[in-house]
C-alpha cells in the first residue's frame, strides 16, 4: 500500500473549516488522514472530549459523515450498538452499502474511564475501528493526569511541588493491553509519520473484526510547545523511541519504523513546558531514558520472536 | 384471531414478547431478577427463532450505550435490567431520552443496596423517574406482556424511551396463565419502525449528540418536556390500536374502581394492585366505602385522571414500595399530594411505605389500617421499631 500525499490531499474531505481546535492541535491530522484513506463510507462515534467539543457546537458540525456522540466512557459500547444495527438492517435487506464504524476517543476516554467498554467491544468481536487520539492527559478539562501521562510530566493534578515533581507513575501500555485481546489488527502510530499512520488506518479499516490504532497526538496547551512545532514534537517522540511505531497483525509484531540514529529522550523533553522542571535533574532524565530503552528492547525482542 | 393460552413466568412472557416484536438489536447484561428475560431470549436467538443481533454487553452501562448507538442508527432496540443495573445505566438514561431514542426497557423492580437485597421494591425505577423515560408499571404477567408490546408502539410514536416495570419475583418469577397473541398480529400491530429520517444510516451526514451551550440547551430540554406532555395522547391512541388488534382493553394512565362514592381511596403501583383492590372490596363488605386507584403510567405523571378519581374523596392512602428519604415519604405520595394540591377541597392524606426489599404485605395489615382509620402522615408498615432503634 503506497500513499501519495498530493493524491491524498485531493481526496481528503477533512473536517469542515471553522472547527474550534487550538492552533497546533494534533487530532485534525488524524481525522483528515482517516477520511483520505477510507474506501468505504464511515460512521463516526466519538467519546466526550476536545474533539467532540470543538467540532459539534450546535447548530454547527464539522463532520462530513454521520456522527454520534454519546458520553465519555462508552464510545466503544456505542459503536457496538451501531455495528449491531448495521448487521441487523443489512440482514433484513434494509441497508445496501454498510458503512464501517469508527470510534474515536482521547486517552482519558480510552485508557481510563472507557477501558472496560473498549475491552468488552473488542472481546465481542464487533467489526469496528477504535482510534485513540492520545495526548497523554485530560486536556479538555484543563490538563489533568491520565494513565497515559508519562512519568515526570507536569499536569494540574500531578503538579510540580516541593515533594512531588510531576506524575509519579510511568504511563500504562494500552497498546499491549489491546493486543492481549487477540484482535486482528493493533497499531501504534504518530501524526508526525503520516504515511505510516495512513497505512495503518487503511489496514485497520479494511481488516475484518475489531481493530485499534493508538496515535500520539500532541496537545499544544497541555504539552506547552510552540504551535508551529506540532509535527516536530511528535517526530522527536518517535525518533527518541519514546513512542515506537509498530503493529500487531494477526498476533505478529512488526516495528514499522526504526530510527536510524535515535535522538536522546532529552531532545523530546526539552521542547515541552510539561517537562521543564526535569531538565536540570540529570537523574530523572536518565531514569526516563532507561525506561525508554527498556521498552524499546522489549518490543524489538518481541518482534524478533515473530520473524 | 387465534390466541394461545400458556403458563409462563413474567420474565418468560417478556422474552416471548421480545421474540414476537423481532427487534433488530438487543443489548443487555444479566442481573437478578431480570436475568431470565435475556437467557430465554438468547435461546430464541441460538435456535434461530428470531434474527436479532444480540449484544451480550460487559455491563449495564455498556448495554444501554449500545442501545443508544443502535437506536440512533435506526434499529428497533430492546433491553432489560434491574436495581443496581439500572443505577449503573443512570447516566445513559438521560442521553437516550435527550436524543429522543425510542428504546424499550423492561425493568424487573428490585431493591437497591446497601444492604444488598435481590427482592422486589420500586427504589430502582423511582431513582430514574426524572430521566425523561415513560414509566409504565405492570399489574400481572399478562399486563407485563401486553405493555411490552404496547411500549414499542408508544416509544416509536412519542420518540421517547419507555420503561416497562414488573415487580421482581412477584411477577418475574411467578407462573401465570398468559393469553399469547399470534406472531403475525404482533407484527401487524407494530409494523415497520416509523422513522423521522434522522438516523445514522439514513445516508445523510447528520451529527447526533452535539454540544449545546446556554443559548440552545434549554430549548432542547423544553422540547423534551413537551414530548412527555404529548405521551398521554399517544398512549390513548396506542391502547385503541391495541384493542383493535388484540381485543384487549388496557387502562392507559390510571385504573380507578369505586372512587365515585368513596370516603377512602387506596392508591398503588404495580403488582400489589390485586391485594389492595381486594382490601378495598373487603372494606366495602364491612360497610366502609373504599375505592381503589392503580397508577399505571407514572411518567408522565397522570395528574388529570388522578384529580378526577380522587376529587371528592375525603381520605387518600398511598401505598408504595420506595422512599425519598426526605422526610416527605415516598415518591408516589409526594407526587399524588402535589397533583391534588389545587383541588378546592383537599383530602386528608396518608403515605404508607411497605414492602421494601421484598417484605410481604399481609391482608390483615391492610384491613387493620382501614379499620383503625388511616393515621395521616408517613407510615412505615410492618417495621419492627425496636430493631430499627438498634440499627439507627
Amino acid at each position: 500500500m503506497s500513499l501519495n500525499l498530493r493524491e491524498l490531499s485531493q481526496r481528503a474531505q477533512g473536517l469542515a473549516p471553522g472547527h474550534r481546535a487550538c492552533a497546533g492541535c494534533g487530532f485534525p491530522v488524524v481525522v483528515r488522514l482517516l477520511f483520505a484513506v477510507a474506501r468505504r463510507p464511515l460512521v463516526v462515534v466519538n467519546a466526550t472530549g476536545c474533539m467532540e467539543v470543538v467540532t459539534t457546537l450546535y447548530p454547527y458540525s464539522a463532520w462530513p459523515v454521520p456522527y454520534l456522540h454519546n458520553a465519555f466512557e462508552n464510545a466503544a459500547a456505542t459503536a457496538s450498538g451501531v455495528e449491531a444495527a448495521v448487521r441487523a438492517l443489512q440482514r433484513r435487506g434494509r441497508l445496501s452499502s454498510p458503512p464501517k464504524v469508527v470510534a474515536i476517543g482521547g486517552d482519558g476516554g480510552t485508557y481510563d474511564i472507557g477501558l472496560q467498554s473498549l475491552s468488552g467491544a473488542l472481546e465481542r468481536g464487533h467489526e469496528f475501528l477504535y482510534i485513540c487520539y492520545n495526548n497523554e492527559a485530560y486536556m479538555n478539562t484543563g490538563i489533568q493526569r491520565s494513565s497515559a501521562t508519562p512519568q515526570g510530566a507536569r499536569t494540574t493534578t500531578s503538579p510540580v511541588g516541593r515533594v512531588l515533581r510531576g506524575k509519579v507513575q510511568p504511563r500504562k501500555d494500552l497498546t499491549e493491553i489491546v493486543a492481549a485481546h487477540g484482535i486482528p489488527y493493533v497499531a501504534q502510530a504518530s501524526i508526525s509519520h503520516w504515511a505510516d499512520l495512513g497505512r495503518k488506518l487503511q489496514k485497520a479499516l479494511e481488516v475484518s473484526g475489531p481493530s485499534f490504532v493508538n496515535v500520539l497526538t500532541p496537545c499544544q496547551p497541555g504539552w506547552d510547545y510552540p504551535p508551529e512545532q506540532l509535527v516536530e514534537v511528535a517526530r522527536r517522540a518517535v525518533e527518541s523511541r519514546y513512542w515506537p511505531l509498530y503493529e500487531v497483525e494477526g498476533g505478529r509484531y512488526r516495528v514499522t519504523y526504526v530510527p536510524r540514529e535515535p535522538v536522546p529522550v532529552r531532545a523530546f523533553l526539552e521542547m515541552q513546558g510539561r517537562f521543564r522542571h526535569l531538565l536540570g535533574d540529570e537523574e530523572a532524565v536518565e531514569a526516563l531514558q532507561r525506561w525508554v530503552d527498556a521498552n524499546w528492547e522489549r518490543l524489538r525482542a518481541r518482534e524478533a520472536k515473530d520473524h | 384471531m387465534s390466541r394461545r393460552r400458556v403458563g409462563l413466568t413474567g420474565n418468560e412472557a417478556v422474552a416471548l414478547a421480545w421474540k414476537q416484536i423481532r427487534p433488530h438489536v438487543v443489548a443487555a447484561y444479566p442481573i437478578t431478577p431480570a436475568t431470565q428475560i435475556v437467557e430465554r431470549f438468547s435461546e430464541y436467538v441460538a435456535q434461530g427463532e428470531v434474527d436479532t443481533e444480540f449484544v451480550a454487553a460487559e455491563s449495564e452501562h455498556s448495554a444501554l450505550s449500545a442501545c443508544v448507538g443502535a437506536a440512533a442508527a435506526g434499529a428497533r432496540v430492546l433491553t432489560a435490567t434491574a436495581s443496581q443495573g439500572l443505577a449503573l445505566m443512570h447516566e445513559v438514561l438521560y442521553i437516550a431520552s435527550g436524543l429522543r431514542l425510542p428504546i424499550v426497557m423492561n425493568v424487573a423492580n428490585r431493591a437497591l443496596s446497601a444492604p444488598i437485597n435481590i427482592h422486589g421494591d420500586h427504589s430502582d425505577t423511582m431513582g430514574s423517574r426524572d430521566a425523561g423515560w415513560v414509566q409504565i408499571y405492570a399489574r400481572s404477567v399478562q399486563d407485563a406482556y401486553d405493555r411490552t408490546l404496547l411500549a414499542v408502539w408508544v416509544a416509536e410514536r412519542a420518540r421517547l424511551p419507555v420503561m416497562v416495570c414488573l415487580d421482581g419475583f412477584t411477577l418475574t418469577h411467578s407462573l401465570e396463565p398468559l393469553e399469547v397473541y399470534p406472531d403475525e398480529a404482533v407484527q401487524t400491530f407494530l409494523g415497520e419502525a416509523p422513522t423521522d429520517g434522522y438516523t445514522l444510516l439514513g445516508g445523510e451526514p447528520i451529527t447526533v449528540g452535539p454540544l449545546a451551550l446556554p443559548d440552545s440547551y434549554m430549548e432542547f430540554r423544553r422540547a423534551l418536556a413537551a414530548a412527555m406532555e404529548r405521551v398521554p395522547q399517544v398512549l390513548e391512541e396506542g391502547v385503541r390500536a391495541f384493542r383493535a388488534h388484540f381485543g384487549q382493553d388496557l387502562p392507559s394512565l390510571v385504573d380507578a374502581r369505586g372512587t365515585e362514592d368513596a370516603e377512602v381511596a387506596l392508591v398503588v403501583l404495580g403488582s400489589y394492585a390485586d391485594a389492595v383492590e381486594q382490601a378495598a372490596l373487603r372494606a366495602r363488605v364491612r360497610g366502609q366505602r373504599a375505592g381503589f386507584v392503580r397508577v399505571v403510567t407514572f411518567r408522565p405523571f397522570p395528574t388529570t385522571p388522578l384529580r378526577e378519581a380522587l376529587g371528592g374523596v375525603r381520605e387518600v392512602v398511598v401505598l408504595e414500595r420506595a422512599d425519598t428519604l426526605s422526610g416527605l415519604g415516598g415518591p408516589l405520595g409526594v407526587e399524588v399530594r402535589a397533583a391534588l394540591y389545587d383541588l378546592e377541597v383537599r383530602p386528608r392524606f396518608t403515605d404508607v411505605i411497605f414492602g421494601l426489599g421484598g417484605r410481604e404485605l399481609r391482608d390483615e395489615e391492610l384491613d387493620n389500617l382501614l379499620r383503625a382509620g388511616p393515621p395521616g402522615g408517613v407510615v412505615y408498615l410492618g417495621v419492627e421499631g425496636s430493631r430499627v432503634l438498634e440499627l439507627a
